[in-house]
């Protein structure tokens, strides 16, 4: 059941990114972008991060990625990008050869040190029937106990960033003078 | 025999950080090779959400709950980004529109 559920999972990741790369139609590939999300929260469960998966698809399926389809639509550039024509032909074979070794290095790097990591924390809570927000629990004691400062220090970031943004998206009028 | 080939093939943590890895590279391919802003955009969410993975794979293995704080601080910050991203975007696209990477490679708008 498991490996069923892995399978199926990661054969969505999967495709949902390939998906991103290759459609050439920005919606699509915004689409596409969706599938890997939900592949991701899927293995969140999976790996037993329950509030993190409803935090993955509320926020990212749910946020994210309608503000890239708002801001497609608002631009206007939802038509199908021409990516037959290539300005510097070395450039995909070599992005290809780039990340065909990223993927070849971090494999064989987690493959060889696969039994190094050993178990050193107080081990994560699994919820059940009796205690269904067990996970809950346990995250929100670390986020507002050890993780307290790092907690209130994102709500300034918050705060910067949308005020940044608007700033950053200002139509700045021109100066009418007043006829004298 | 198919049962007992399920129950010996469980995925480990392993598993999961190979695909954190796949996932990873897909994305690095994606921001190198296309042209649109926004579409390298989404690439990047690709690839956090390949390092988000790994980080809940390896709170799984270690047993502590640290590593999903980090993952919740990364989408709280992934989230901050996008929001500035695609501000940045916006003001330049109003500028030029159809503009790639290619066109605005000065710093100055």
């Amino acid at each position: 059941m498991e490996l069923f559920v892995f399978v199926v999972a990661a054969a969505m990741i999967l495709a949902g990114a390939i998906g991103v790369v290759v459609r050439s139609h920005p919606v699509h590939a915004a689409l596409s972008l969706i599938l890997t999300l939900f592949g991701v929260a899927v293995m969140f469960v999976a790996q037993e991060a329950h509030f993190l998966a409803a935090v993955q698809v509320i926020v990212y399926a749910g946020a994210i990625v309608v503000l890239f389809l708002f801001v497609i639509m608002l631009l206007g550039v939802d038509r199908t990008e021409d990516i037959k024509t290539e300005p510097f032909k070395v450039q995909r074979p070599l992005a290809v050869i780039v990340g065909l070794g990223v993927i070849g290095l971090v494999t064989a790097a987690v493959v060889a040190s696969r039994d190094v990591v050993s178990s050193r924390g107080s081990g994560l809570v699994t919820p059940d029937m009796a205690d269904p927000d067990s996970n809950i629990r346990q995250l929100s004691r670390s986020v507002f106990g050890d993780y307290v400062v790092a907690f209130e220090v994102t709500s300034v970031l918050l705060v910067v960033a949308v005020v940044g943004t608007v700033l950053l998206t200002r139509r700045v009028k021109p100066v009418v003078k007043e006829p004298a | 025999m198919m049962s007992a080939l399920m129950s010996a093939a469980t995925p480990t943590t392993t598993w999961y950080l190979v695909l954190s890895a796949v996932l990873f590279g897909i994305g690095t391919v994606g921001v190198l090779v296309r042209r649109n802003p926004l579409v390298m955009f989404m690439c990047i969410e690709l690839m956090l959400n390949a390092i988000n993975l790994s980080f809940v794979a390896f709170a799984k293995r270690m047993g502590d709950i640290g590593g999903q704080t980090t993952v919740f601080f990364v989408m709280v910050v992934a989230a901050a980004e996008v929001v500035v991203g695609l501000g940045i975007i916006v003001s330049i696209m109003r500028k030029r529109p159809g503009a790639t990477v290619d066109d605005i490679s000065a710093l100055k708008g």
